[in-house]
């Protein structure tokens, strides 16, 4: 059987009446989350090394001292696991022709107006800038963070390169909170996003409305029936 | 310990019989690491120096024993691997080292042994201090010395980041960082450093930093006279000047003594890391945060509406064909 060319192999209608479609399946939710909490106690650890007024921060963490050694082993969790979903979503956050013309009309995307944007796949360009932004500077975080590991690193790198990767790091960590927010803001501001991540599954009229064509393309496996 | 100590002018005076209390204390403070608006001091303490006359060194190295000795550290024994270097680098447990340079003079086709000790330079303006995130882990008193409060510290490295001069070492047993105090629970009751007193050539003397620097004078005019016309005072200015500083036979070339930094500074990169970037980066996050959150809270809901449902199931149940036809 081909592959789909909008969804993945595992996306299902799972029920008609009403139509609910499962997006995503235990295994990609338990590891989104994995990443989801690590990235929440690196902000946290990183922003009391961030500036002054956070340190009280690392009292979450048992004090600076367990802050600033579980900070890049908590990094590494979140590698290997973003790097599990990278995986996963990587074909699908490619960018396709719609995600020109849906960029061009963001006006519409911000006021609600989805009725006069293309139709779309599993995921829209928001959703692959935020992929693609979060794959990116998890790299930027992981290379230059390895390169500041005083405990297992201290003598990787000269300290001239040091200097450049602890600055990098702190961009890259200002830019990460950035897309961190804007992707947590946009699930719970699309109404009935969040369920795909809990449950796993969303309505038809969400995928009718946000990802027609991931809907249509399933709706259309499930008439010609599975291969088996 | 009813008397305060003095501050002191020399590190050749005996220590006093009776107990005398500290002259340094927490209030005398002028700057903290990650922490802002420090209250000054009332009193200003008498600026202090170590100068360290590079001409008069002989290597003989009783000061890093003296150091040792005092600070009760024990520097691993290592093996000998051809230099006089003895460890082979400043350690958590070795704060200051003699390191030499076979040099061969280009003018007078002469070898020169030169011979440096290094450790920390107690900078006006500490990059350690400016790069440290762990508030009250580096302190620097109004006589100028700069100290690592062990308590505070979370081994991070970032000092390691911060200083020009290559100084602190982390340690691997307790994970803090460690560096020459300037003796400063010495300093503190009226002594001298131990690698002052222990110098048996006073190439390492102490005092007051205006002593120190007329001292240091004498010395150069000494050498000028005996040759040395480049002889001169190592006190850089691009860290506010510093509280050990060197007088140096070569002092056109600070680099020939074992990659002594020529102009050394704050790396403009560590500046730019805990200036602009800190309090930019905090804004911007603080921001985008409670506008999301505001935003979230009040604008109007991306909602599906019934119709999307019904629309959904009849997409559904004709097989992914609608008016738009099949794909």
């Amino acid at each position: 059987m081909a592959r789909p060319v909008y969804s993945e192999p595992g996306d299902r209608i799972e029920s008609t009446r009403p139509v609910t479609v499962s997006r995503y399946r235990g295994f990609i939710r338990a590891n989104h989350w994995v990443t989801a909490i690590s990235l929440i106690l690196l902000l946290l650890s990183g922003l009391a090394f961030f500036h002054p007024s956070l340190y009280f921060l690392t009292g979450l963490f048992g004090g600076g001292q367990s802050a600033r050694w579980l900070h890049p082993i908590i990094g590494v969790v979140l590698f290997v696991s973003f790097m599990v979903m990278f995986i996963q979503l990587w074909r699908l956050n490619l960018p396709t022709p719609d995600d020109r013309k849906w960029l061009s009309q963001i006006g519409d995307v911000v006021k609600g107006n989805e009725e006069n944007l293309p139709e779309l796949g599993k995921y829209n360009a928001g959703q692959k800038f935020i992929f693609w932004g979060m794959t990116l500077l998890i790299v930027v975080l992981i290379v230059s963070g390895i390169m500041i590991w005083e405990q297992f690193f201290g003598d990787l790198v000269s300290i001239p390169t040091r200097r450049w990767a602890v600055l990098t790091h702190a961009l890259a960590a200002v830019a990460i909170i950035l897309v961190f927010i804007l992707h947590v803001y946009a699930a719970f501001w699309t109404r009935g996003t969040l369920r795909a991540m809990t449950r796993g599954t969303v309505t038809g009229g969400w995928a009718y409305r946000h990802h027609r064509k991931w809907l249509r393309e399933l709706a259309g496996r499930r008439q010609n029936g599975p291969a088996e | 310990m009813s008397e305060t100590a003095p501050q002191p002018k020399t590190a050749a005076s005996n220590p006093p019989v009776q107990p005398i209390a500290s002259n340094l204390l927490p209030s005398d403070v002028v700057r903290i690491s990650a922490t802002p608006n420090v209250p000054q001091p009332t009193r200003q303490l008498e600026k202090v120096a170590k100068l360290i006359d590079v001409s008069k060194c002989i290597g003989c190295k009783a000061c890093q024993s003296a150091c040792i000795e005092w600070n009760d550290t024990k520097p691993e024994v290592e093996t000998n691997v051809g230099v006089y270097e003895n460890p082979h680098d400043l350690t958590p447990n070795m704060f200051t080292l003699m390191r030499f340079t076979e040099w061969v003079n280009p003018e007078t086709d002469n070898l020169e042994w030169l011979i440096r000790k290094d450790g920390c330079m107690h900078c006006e303006d500490p990059g350690c201090l400016k790069a440290c995130p762990a508030p009250g882990a580096i302190v620097q008193y109004s006589n100028g010395i700069v100290d690592f409060i062990h308590e505070n510290c979370i081994g991070c490295g970032y000092c390691v980041t911060g200083c020009p001069f290559d100084i602190p070492r982390i340690s691997k047993v307790d994970h803090k960082s460690y560096k020459c105090t300037l003796c400063s629970d010495r300093v503190a009751v009226g002594q001298g450093p131990a690698c002052a007193k222990a110098c048996p050539t006073q190439a390492i003397v102490f005092g007051t930093k205006e002593d120190m620097i007329a001292h240091a004078n004498e010395r150069v005019e000494d050498l000028k006279s005996r040759g040395y016309e480049n002889a001169g005072i190592y006190d850089p200015a691009g860290v506010g000047g510093t509280h050990v500083f060197y007088v140096l036979h070569h002092a056109d070339k600070p680099s020939i003594y074992e990659k002594l930094p020529d102009d050394p500074r704050i790396s403009p990169v560590v500046e730019g890391w805990k200036g602009v970037t800190k309090t930019a980066g905090l804004a911007v996050m603080g921001v985008a945060a409670v506008g999301a959150a505001i935003h979230g809270i009040f604008a109007r809901a991306n909602k599906v509406d019934e119709h999307e449902e019904k629309e959904a199931e009849k997409l559904v149940s004709s097989g992914g064909s609608d008016d738009r036809g099949a794909v």
